[in-house]
C-alpha cells in the first residue's frame, strides 16, 4: 500500500536511498546536506545498513567507494566546499567504473559562499569536477516527492552504468517539506549489480559485455585488481599505452554518451506550440512554470522545458527542440551555466538568453515571466 | 615414541635454488646469510647483472635457514631441506 | 647443492603475468612483499578472503603484484576506501600497504581517525624516509638534516615517529621493524593480521636511489648494513621514546598489543539494540 509522508527533499532523498537498496552511506557534516547524513544515521541500522561518519569528504568519498567494491550500494551526501573535495575519488569512481550516488546539496559559492541559501552554480563541476576526460550522470530534482523517486532512479543508473551518479539537489528542495508519496515496496523498480558468473580465468573486470563489464565484488574469488591508473581490460595498468588510454577513455564516456536518449529525463510544459522556451532545473524550475502559466494566461506561447537530467546534456533534444522555438530563456540560480549548454547544443538556429540568480534567492514567477514578456515583444 | 632412544644430531642440509634471471644483485643473500655460503657469480643474467651461486668450498655449509629466501627482494633465491642421517 | 630454478614457491601469491615488479636494486619493497606472502602462507589465508588495499608511490604498487582483491586507490585514500570495503564485506580480511608519504602526509588525517575508530584492517606503512616514485623529495618521516630533492640543504622540518602516531592515535597492535628484519617482521604481520582491530606495522625500508644516495648509503646493501648495525629491539617500549634521528640506533620492536572493541563490533552491538 502507498504511504503519504510529509518530507523535507533531504529526507526523501535519504529515504529514497533506502528503497533503491542503499546500504551503505559515508559522509560527513555540511549545512545543507547533514540531514542526510542525520537521517541515514537513525535508519541504516534499521535497515542491516552501514552508517559511517567519516573525518571529511575526501575520506567519505573514499569510503564508498571501497564499500561498492565490498557489494553494497552507497551513498555520500555534500554541499559545494565538500563537493570540490569530493572530486578527486569522483575521478577514481569514473575510471574504475564504480557504481555510486553522491547527493550534492547546492548552496551558493564559490567557497563557503552563503552556506544555508540555495544556489545552482555547481552544474558544471558536477560534470567536469575531476580531471580528466570522463562522464557522469547528473540528476536534479525539483521538490521533496522527486528527491524521492529520482534518487531511487539515480541509484539504478548507477548500477546500469557502472557510473558514480551525482544527485544534484540544492538548498530550497533540500529545506523544503512536502507531500511525498511512498509507493508500495513491489512497485519499485530496483536494478541490481550485474555481477560475472563465468569461470575466474575467463573473466576480463573491465571488458565490457554490451555496454559495462559485470562487476566482480571483492570476495567472489575473481581476485581482480582495480586501478586508478590507466588500464586494459584486465584491470592491469597500462601507463605508457596511448592506445590503451584511448580504448579505457572512449568506453568510459561513450557508455554515458551513446545512451543519452535513455537516460534522458525532461519534463516538458506547455511545449506544443511554445515559441519561447525557459529552460530550468531544481528549485528555479518551479518558478518557471508558474511563470509560463501567467504568459499562457496572457496569451504568450511560452512553454518549460525543466532538466531532471542535466547530464549527458541533452544535446540532440535541444538541437531539434530549437527548430521550433525562437528564442530559450534559461533561468538558472547561476551565473550562466546551462545557459551555456543550451547555447552550444542548438547550433544558433534560435537566441538563448540567461535569466541569473546569483545565490541566496530564487527566482520568482514574475521575475521570469516579465522576460518572457520582454522576448515576446522583441526585446 | 623413540624419546628415550639416544639421537644423534641432525645433519641438517640444503639445496639452494636460485632464479638467476630475477636477480637485480642487490647482495643482500651474500651479505647476510650466516653461514656465508654464497658468493657473486661471474656469469651475468639477462638482465646484465650477476647472480649469486654457492662458494665451492661451502656447498654443504648450508643450513637451510631461508633468511636468504626472506630478504630477497626478487623473489630469486629460496632453499629447501634435506634431512640426512636422520635414522642414524 | 645449488639448482637452477624456475619459479619460486612464493610465486602461486603473485601474479606471475605482472612480475618482474617495478622497484629498484636495492629496494626494500620487495622484502615486505616476500615477508607478507610468507606470512600469508603460513596464516593459510584463503586468498578469496584477501583483499589489499594500496594508495600511491612506489609502496602503493604492491596491491597489483598479489594475487587477491586488489585495490590501488588515490594517494592518502587507501584508509578510507578500506574502511568501506571493510565495513561493507566483513567476511574479508583487509590489509593496507603503503607508503610513509601516502599514510601520513596526504593521507594523515585518515590514519589517525581510522585507528581512534578501530577499523579492524591491518596497515603496513613502508617508511623510506622521502618520496621516492616522485624523485626523492621530502616526506613526513624525513629525518632531521637529511638532503632529499626538496631540503637539498638538509632537512630543517621535525619528522613523525609513525609508531608514536599510531599508539597515540589508539592503534591496538603497533610494531616496527627494519627490512633486515625479515622473519621478525613476517612474524609480525601473523599477529597483526590476527589482531581484531586497527593494527599497525612501520617497516623501515631501504631506498637507495632516491634517498640513500642523497644522504651517504648509496646502495641498499649500505642501508641494510646500517639496520645490522644499528637497531635495537625493545619489545614493549613506549613508542614515544622510539624517534628516528639520524646516526642513532632505530628502536624497533613490538610495542603495542592491546584489546578494545572495533568499529564493527560496537556497530553490531548498536544495530541489535536499534532492531529490538
Amino acid at each position: 500500500m502507498k504511504k503519504i509522508r510529509f518530507w523535507s527533499g533531504d529526507i526523501a532523498a535519504a529515504e529514497g536511498a533506502i528503497a533503491a537498496g542503499c546500504r551503505f552511506f559515508a559522509g560527513y557534516p555540511i549545512t545543507p546536506a547533514s540531514d542526510i547524513a542525520e537521517h541515514m544515521a537513525l535508519r541504516l541500522p534499521q535497515e542491516n545498513g552501514i552508517f559511517i561518519q567519516m573525518e571529511d569528504e575526501l575520506a567519505s568519498m573514499a569510503a564508498i567507494l571501497g564499500a561498492s567494491w565490498g557489494g553494497a550500494k552507497v551513498m555520500t551526501a555534500t554541499s559545494g566546499p565538500g563537493f570540490s573535495l569530493m572530486q578527486e575519488n569522483i575521478g577514481l569512481g569514473a575510471i574504475t567504473e564504480t557504481p555510486c550516488v553522491v547527493a550534492d546539496v547546492q548552496r551558493a559559492g564559490p567557497s563557503t559562499g552563503m552556506p544555508t541559501l540555495v544556489g545552482q552554480g555547481d552544474v558544471m563541476q558536477s560534470r567536469w569536477g575531476s580531471h580528466g576526460d570522463y562522464e557522469t550522470i547528473v540528476i536534479s530534482p525539483s521538490s521533496p516527492q522527486e528527491s524521492f523517486d529520482l534518487i531511487i532512479r539515480a541509484f539504478n543508473l548507477a548500477e546500469l552504468y557502472r557510473v558514480p551518479v551525482i544527485f544534484l539537489m540544492d538548498e530550497c528542495v533540500a529545506h523544503m517539506s512536502e507531500r511525498v508519496v511512498v509507493p508500495p515496496k513491489e512497485k519499485i523498480e530496483v536494478v541490481e549489480r550485474l555481477k560475472p558468473s563465468m569461470p575466474p580465468e575467463q573473466y576480463m573486470p573491465f571488458k565490457p559485455l554490451n555496454n559495462i563489464a559485470p562487476m566482480a565484488i571483492a570476495g567472489m574469488g575473481y581476485k581482480i585488481h582495480v586501478t586508478g591508473l590507466t588500464h586494459n581490460e584486465k584491470g592491469y595498468p597500462q601507463t605508457t599505452s596511448t592506445e590503451v588510454q584511448e580504448w579505457m577513455i572512449r568506453h568510459i564516456c561513450d557508455k554515458i554518451r551513446k545512451n543519452e536518449r535513455k537516460i534522458r529525463d525532461i519534463e516538458e510544459y506547455e511545449m506544443d506550440d511554445a515559441e519561447i522556451a525557459v529552460v530550468s532545473f531544481g528549485i528555479a524550475g518551479r518558478s518557471a512554470k508558474a511563470a509560463v502559466k501567467i504568459a499562457r494566461k496572457h496569451g504568450i506561447k511560452a512553454g518549460l522545458i525543466r532538466l531532471k537530467t542535466i547530464w549527458p546534456f541533452p544535446e540532440e533534444y535541444f538541437e531539434n527542440a530549437a527548430d521550433n522555438i525562437k528564442k530559450f530563456i534559461v533561468a538558472e540560480i547561476n551565473y550562466g551555466q546551462v545557459k551555456l549548454e543550451v547555447e552550444r547544443s542548438i547550433h544558433g538556429k534560435a537566441s538563448v538568453e540567461l535569466l541569473p540568480k546569483f545565490g541566496g534567492a530564487v527566482h520568482t514567477p514574475m521575475e521570469i515571466y516579465n522576460k518572457i514578456k520582454e522576448a515576446k515583444n522583441g526585446n | 615414541m623413540n624419546y628415550w632412544v639416544e639421537k644423534k644430531e641432525k645433519q641438517i642440509h640444503a639445496n639452494v635454488f636460485i632464479i638467476k634471471d630475477r636477480c637485480k644483485e642487490c647482495g643482500f643473500c651474500i651479505e647476510f646469510c650466516p653461514q656465508g655460503v654464497l658468493k657473486v657469480s661471474e656469469e651475468f643474467n639477462s638482465k646484465g647483472y650477476h647472480p649469486p651461486k654457492l662458494v665451492e668450498t661451502e656447498t654443504k655449509k648450508c643450513i637451510g635457514c631461508g633468511f636468504c629466501s626472506m630478504i630477497c627482494p626478487d623473489f630469486a633465491i629460496f632453499v629447501e631441506k634435506e634431512e640426512e642421517n636422520e635414522k642414524n | 647443492m645449488e639448482i637452477e630454478a624456475e619459479a619460486n614457491p612464493m610465486d602461486k601469491y603473485l601474479r606471475a603475468d605482472r612480475i618482474p615488479h617495478i622497484w629498484c636494486p636495492g629496494c626494500g619493497l620487495g622484502i615486505v612483499l616476500n615477508a607478507f606472502l610468507h606470512a600469508i602462507d603460513e596464516l593459510k589465508i584463503d586468498m578469496d578472503e584477501l583483499a589489499i588495499v594500496s594508495g600511491i608511490g612506489c609502496t602503493g604498487r604492491i596491491a597489483g603484484y598479489i594475487n587477491c582483491d586488489s585495490y590501488h586507490t588515490t594517494h592518502g585514500r587507501a584508509i578510507p576506501f578500506a574502511t568501506g570495503l571493510r565495513l561493507a564485506n566483513p567476511e574479508m580480511k583487509v590489509v593496507v600497504i603503503s607508503g610513509d608519504g601516502d599514510l601520513f602526509a596526504i593521507g594523515g588525517n585518515h590514519f589517525i581517525h581510522a585507528a581512534r575508530r578501530n577499523i579492524d584492517i591491518t596497515v603496513i606503512g613502508v617508511n623510506n624516509y622521502n618520496y621516492g616514485m616522485t624523485g626523492g623529495q621530502l616526506g613526513p618521516t624525513t629525518p632531521l638534516g637529511a638532503r632529499t630533492t626538496t631540503s637539498p640543504y638538509g632537512n630543517v622540518e621535525h619528522p613523525f615517529n609513525l609508531c608514536h602516531v599510531a599508539h597515540a592515535s589508539g592503534a591496538v597492535y603497533v610494531a616496527r621493524w627494519t627490512v633486515l628484519h625479515a622473519v621478525r617482521l613476517k612474524n609480525s604481520i601473523k599477529e597483526a593480521m590476527n589482531k581484531n582491530g586497527f593494527s599497525f606495522i612501520e617497516v623501515i625500508a631501504a631506498c637507495p636511489t632516491t634517498y640513500g644516495r642523497r644522504n651517504k648509503m648509496p646502495t641498499g646493501l649500505d642501508e641494510m648494513k646500517y639496520y645490522r648495525e644499528h637497531s635495537i629491539i625493545r619489545h614493549g617500549i613506549d613508542p614515544s621514546q622510539a624517534n628516528i634521528e639520524i646516526g642513532k640506533d632505530i628502536i624497533v620492536g613490538k610495542f603495542i598489543d592491546i584489546e578494545k572493541p572495533t568499529y564493527s563490533d560496537a556497530f553490531e552491538e548498536l544495530k541489535k539494540r536499534v532492531k529490538k
